[in-house]
């Protein structure tokens, strides 16, 4: 089981014939991801490797039924895209753009709260359900199907939680990347959400960083609604105040958003926080033994 | 980025933001001419640093003759000013600002930001102005006031009443007030900012709501549709070695350690500094390389962190997911030969093309410790350094 994507996701990538779009719409399709139409203004009529490409996501969504859809164009671009998404009523709308203007996604966000779309990203690798579908940037094979969910602020640091479980052959419900800027789409309490309604997940595994209270906020609704176990770790323990870290939102600011905080309210939540980013599938091995 | 706050306050002032008259001087000369171009019978001279806390470090002054401001710029530029927020070594001032002085009646604080906890941008305001607001936010909470503006809708008029009257302000004043928060909002959007400070905003004897100081902070992410505000970016404020770094597109932060790390991914970065000191020593810097990084990138990047002397050695810790470790190792190959490298390497690679990647590091010659998996590798290169 899994949320949010499955076998029978349908999936649109707007921006489909630049370089990134090329590659990793090749890629998800590789993956067994149903990769169905394309979207580039002017372009429509014309196909990528067989894949229908639109001018509109409209048209996309009429043509081909799609339920989700991928957004690789550039930053100036991506607002208009997601709004695009989120008009033709695309249910998940996944932007992996990094880059794009922290006033923009004020705007979006504003915009989508009055629609049915729901929003992962942007500047995110994407999201993944183990053997059934792979929507982003994230190397399929690393993964192993399985019941615990996985999300994160971050990219390669997820790549590594996800490699160091199926490692030790844990498998993976769903992984979500919910992306590096101060605005996003889904935040970590919108995915546990949807971890605590997934049957089949078992445990899940945060990953957040300095900057923001977003973990914090997860803390408290985990203590209060959440009851399988929860693994979590903090990058940016060594990060010095005021400083951004590489992602627009990984921040101290006026003293708060410190890494020292995020695991104090996690603990104080009772969940369990893995202080070295290598052990983080070793904790997870073993408070599911525990559990057993 | 940041301004400085005469070019925070020219940028205001386009947008109809109240803010006292000046001008800025970079030599003794030319500021006591700028006192006597704003015929006042008093002023205030200011150095402009990237940094607060510049009245209690000696950097502002009230001046009224033209003798004293030329005497008061010749002691502040081309030295160092050190504040609370400067560090030790202080910043140098290349400018000072020479403005008319404001008799003031009341000190109050306001400021604009980025609130990701509303997803909106947010009005702060208080009447303790003139303090540091960090530390009245964390003693005395009650007294700021946080409003967030719908992006949809703009500054309502009873959001600036209701801002006006907490701040205390009354008659002629409210209304100064909402069309001062107005165009201040308007500044903000239209330019990309991520913070607006003014501290103080005042009310002068004579009745009247101005920008005391200001400070502006910019979305890096909205400079590309701002070329005007894209070059007010003072190079001299900025490390020299991250300035680098953004031409080559690596995002680098400067730190104190000595072991040099570069990543790929900004999460997987600051986890490698983390599990450096978990293993006992300290991460001389963050360098993301990103995803896609090319060889001439990983080469740039390895050159910028070998240029900082302190580095006693150096981790590479690369998971590849769309970067291709191989890649990856043809910059590292190609940067070694380059710089002469003289400190241990230790390399984890992980993901695409990592079995090409590791043969291309073992046949290169360079002298490369290969790290099963992080742990692994912060250990090693713990060990190499000696420390």
């Amino acid at each position: 089981m899994s949320i949010l994507v499955d076998k029978n996701t349908r999936v649109l990538t707007q921006g489909i014939t630049g370089a990134t779009g090329q590659l990793h719409t090749r890629a998800c399709k590789e993956y067994g991801t149903q990769m169905v139409g394309g979207v580039v203004p002017g372009k429509g009529g014309t196909d990528f490797e067989g894949i229908p490409i639109f001018d509109t996501v409209e048209q996309a969504r009429k043509s081909t039924g799609c339920n989700a859809t991928v957004i690789y164009v550039p930053p100036a671009f991506a607002a208009d895209a997601m709004l695009e998404a989120a008009a033709a009523g695309i249910e998940l709308v996944i932007c992996i753009t990094e880059g794009v203007p922290i006033l923009d996604m004020i705007k979006v966000k504003a915009y989508l709260a009055g629609t049915k779309s729901r929003l992962i990203g942007p500047n995110c690798p994407g999201i993944i359900t183990p053997g059934e579908c792979k929507i982003g940037i994230m190397p399929g094979y690393i993964h192993k199907p399985g019941d615990i969910g996985v999300v994160s602020r971050s990219g390669t640091l997820t790549y590594e939680a996800v490699y160091q479980l199926t490692q030790l052959g844990i498998g993976q419900s769903t992984c979500i990347g919910i992306g590096g800027d101060p605005i996003v789409g889904t935040t970590h309490i919108d995915a546990i959400a949807l971890f605590n309604q997934d049957p089949k997940t078992r445990a899940v595994i945060m990953i957040g960083e300095i900057g923001g209270t977003a973990e914090e906020e997860a803390a408290e609704y985990i203590k209060q609604y959440f009851k399988k176990p929860v693994v979590a770790f903090i990058a940016g323990q060594t990060a010095p105040k005021g400083r951004r870290m590489g992602h627009a939102g990984a921040i101290i600011s006026g003293g708060r958003g410190t890494a020292a905080d995020k695991i104090a309210a996690l603990k104080a939540a009772g969940i369990t926080v893995a202080m070295s980013p290598a052990d983080l599938g070793s904790t997870m091995k073993s408070v599911l033994e525990s559990k057993q | 980025m940041n301004i400085h706050e005469y070019q925070a306050k020219q940028v205001l002032a386009r947008f109809g933001v109240p803010v006292p008259k000046g001008q800025f001087a970079t030599t003794p000369d030319e500021a006591a001419a700028a006192f006597t171009a704003l015929g006042k019978p008093k002023a205030v001279a200011k150095a402009q640093i990237h940094a607060g806390g510049r009245g209690k470090a000696g950097g502002v002054k009230l001046v009224t003759l033209a003798s004293e401001v030329r005497d008061f710029a010749a002691k502040l530029l081309g030295k160092p000013l050190v504040t609370h927020q400067t560090g030790p070594e202080g910043r140098v001032v290349r400018r000072v600002y020479v403005e008319e002085a404001s008799d003031v009646a009341r000190e109050l604080y306001l400021g604009m930001l980025v609130d990701r906890k509303a997803g909106m941008v947010s009005v702060i305001a208080s009447t303790a102005g003139g303090m540091d607001i960090e530390e009245v936010a964390a003693k005395t909470p009650e007294k700021i006031f946080t409003e967030p503006i719908n992006p949809l809708l703009g500054v309502a008029g009873f959001q600036a009443r209701k801002i006006a009257f907490a701040l205390g302000l009354k008659d002629k004043q409210v209304g100064q007030f909402a069309s001062l928060l107005a165009s201040l909002y308007r500044a903000f959007i239209e330019t990309d900012a991520s913070l607006i400070e003014i501290n103080p905003l005042v009310v002068t004897t004579d009745g009247r709501v101005i920008c005391l100081d200001a400070k502006m902070s910019f979305d890096d992410n909205g400079l590309f549709r701002h070329p005007d505000i894209r070059e007010l970016r003072d190079a001299n404020e900025e490390d020299p070695a991250e300035t680098e770094a953004a031409k080559y597109d690596l995002s680098y932060v400067h730190l104190d350690g000595n072991i040099g790390c570069m990543v790929n991914g900004a999460g997987l970065a600051m986890a490698t500094m983390d599990i450096v000191k978990i293993y006992g020593a300290e991460p001389a810097n963050f360098l993301d390389v990103g995803g896609g990084a090319s060889t001439e990138k990983v080469a740039a990047a390895f050159r910028i962190l070998l240029a900082d002397k302190r580095v006693k050695g150096v981790l590479i810790n690369i998971f590849g997911g769309i970067m291709r470790c191989d890649v990856l190792a043809q910059g590292v190959v190609e940067a070694a030969r380059q710089v002469k490298l003289n400190v241990p390497l230790v390399v984890r690679m992980e993901g695409t093309n990592v079995v090409e990647g590791k043969k291309i590091l073992a046949e290169s010659g360079i002298k490369v410790v290969s790290a099963s998996d992080m742990a692994d590798a912060a250990r090693r290169i713990v060990k190499e350094i000696g420390a």
